[in-house]
């Protein structure tokens, strides 16, 4: 079966201002509303896009998490995907753990392609898809803006610093998104009531034979030096002369 | 003692200037030697720029025709084994998009942790760096490693200086290079103004623009005053100019002495591409808009109006 992989991640909502616990020793998410990374619920939208062009049978969405990652999983399933694996861990997995995690998804499910968002917003890695691919032996192409599918070739239209790179990569590949691939669709409240019946199997990393080791330890965590409010200035004459007074100009 | 290996960013024919940040990030490592590794084709002037950089010890040059196009495919396996061979301790890249494309690979290569958007250096083993957003610096440790992989957030540190006269070892490495990616094409615009993520002065403009006729205002501006050019997302979505003038978290990160924001509101991811700006003037007709809470100098009006006004006097002066 032609089977697409989507991973997602839990986390914080994008529209909640997160704060530090005030004795810095984490990142205070108690009560905040959680949701689907947004760069992997744009990796899901692509993978039901092309399955709906015919080009993929199967959506298998995939989360490492916490057993509260199963509503994302639900709303995902809600969007259109056909089944979901819940992979539990009460700890957080590095990315490189991650990648592994996902190589055995992979020897599992034979996708033809991987598709995960190209960050996620809490950490900010970006580092799981290119690690995954590197770890599959096969291409990566990230920052997907465009993803075009003939036979067993991608052409991966990129957003790199100069501009759209476009490059091709042979299949299976793991591609990671960029926001403007695609806008995803709302859920429709049938489709919630259906995706409750769709399958979610949950495993352990120790059940893919993975063992997650921390090697990065987070030892503090501090607000970032703010800046300070400025000069409102009357009119054009008086920013031009603050603009010279700073030797800007 | 630690050896950290950078790997250089170029266009084929400049060494980009991410590559001197980096430098000067490694040089923070206390007793580093620090090597570039330059893979390309045609690039021995760009090997060249790298051992004049203040503080590189060895740049090791790869000339190779699988190299004209930095694929991360192609590129990985060789900086891998390029770290492998000199015992590097540390393996740096950029946080731009070559270097986030690239060093994950790499770290997944070596089995080591890979750090994202080093912002400080505390010691060899510790490092700070932003997440979610910028909206929190996290401080990590990676005693017990002895090989990481890094990018380095370019926008917290100054290029290093040329001034050095590194030696240029040439390399050739026995490495099997895939072949299941390939380069098809690039396309940008290839424009006579300062590129966006070095510039002194950013001239940027938002949504309040309202359409790619009137962005032109922005162009204008900048050319008055040598300014590179930049966007917010909205404008960029809006379609009034392109991808990769975007600023903010998903964009560019940049730190100019001036940022001009012209009609942008200040959204967090905004502002996390510009808070190490050195002077944030902002324009906008709305006085209650966020970005005046961070802004050095702000001016409340409407753009079209001011804009003009503003050029004139700029003309004048």
């Amino acid at each position: 079966m032609k089977r697409i992989l989507v991973g997602i991640k839990r986390v914080v909502d994008y529209n909640v201002r997160v704060r530090v616990k005030p004795d810095g020793s984490g990142v205070a998410t108690e009560g905040a509303k959680m949701s689907i990374n947004p760069f992997d619920e744009i990796a899901l939208e692509e993978a039901l896009r092309i399955k709906e062009r015919g080009e993929a049978q199967e959506v298998v969405v995939v989360s490492i998490g916490t057993a509260d990652a199963q509503a994302q999983l639900r709303t995902a399933l809600a969007m259109g995907a056909d089944r979901a694996i819940l992979v539990q861990s009460e700890s957080a997995v590095e990315p490189l753990d991650a990648a592994r995690v996902l190589l055995k998804l992979i020897e599992r499910e034979q996708p033809f392609a991987v598709l995960l968002g190209k960050q996620a917003i809490d950490d900010d890695n970006n580092q799981t898809g290119q690690m995954l691919a590197a770890l599959w032996d096969r291409p990566q192409a990230t920052f997907a803006s465009r993803i075009e599918l003939t036979g067993d070739v991608a052409r991966v239209t990129r957003e790199v610093d100069a501009g759209l790179e476009t490059i091709e990569v042979d299949l299976p590949a793991v591609l990671t998104v960029d926001l403007r691939l695609n806008e995803p669709r709302y859920v429709k409240l049938p489709d919630i009531m259906k995706a409750k019946k769709k399958p979610l199997d949950t495993l352990t990393p120790a059940d893919l034979g993975v063992s997650p080791r921390q090697r990065v330890r987070s030892t503090r965590y501090d607000a970032p030096a703010a800046r300070q409010k400025g000069l409102v200035l009357k009119d054009v004459t008086e920013l031009v002369a603050a603009l010279k007074n700073r030797g800007l100009v | 003692m630690s050896h950290v290996l950078i790997v250089a960013e170029h266009d084929g024919r400049h060494l980009n200037p991410a590559t001197a940040k980096c430098v000067s990030c490694a040089a923070q490592i206390p007793g580093a030697r620090i090597s570039i590794a330059v893979l390309g084709q045609g690039s021995a002037a760009i090997a060249a720029a790298a051992a004049a950089l203040t503080g590189v010890t060895g740049v090791l040059h790869v000339e190779s025709a699988a190299n004209a196009h930095p694929l991360a495919t192609v590129l990985a396996p060789q900086v891998a084994q390029l770290a492998r061979d000199h015992a590097a301790t540390h393996v740096f890249g950029p946080s731009t998009t070559f270097g986030k494309d690239l060093m994950p690979r790499v770290a997944a290569l070596l089995d080591a942790p890979q750090l994202s958007d080093i912002m400080a250096v505390e010691s060899a083993q510790q490092f700070r760096r932003p997440i979610y957003a910028g909206n929190i610096v996290l401080s990590v440790d990676v005693s017990g490693e002895p090989l990481i992989v890094g990018t380095v957030r370019t926008a917290s540190f100054d290029a290093a200086p040329a001034g050095g006269s590194a030696c240029v070892e040439a390399v050739s490495l026995a490495v099997p290079l895939p072949a299941y990616a390939r380069f098809v094409s690039l396309s940008g615009a290839t424009s006579d103004r300062p590129d966006l993520q070095t510039a002194r002065r950013v001239v940027s403009g938002g949504r309040a623009l309202g359409s790619e006729e009137n962005f032109k205002l922005v162009y204008e501006l900048a050319d008055a005053l040598g300014a590179a050019v930049g966007a917010s997302r909205a404008a960029v979505d809006s379609g009034y100019a392109p991808n990769e003038l975007q600023v903010g978290q998903t964009g560019k990160i940049i730190a100019p002495d001036l940022y001009i924001a012209l009609g942008i509101s200040g959204a967090i991811q905004h502002m996390t591409g510009i808070k190490d700006a050195k002077t944030i003037v902002a324009i906008n007709k709305d006085a209650d808009a966020p970005i005046f809470e961070s802004a050095d100098l702000g001016l409340v009006g409407d753009l079209f109006t001011i804009l003009p006004e503003l050029r004139a006097q700029l003309a004048r002066s």
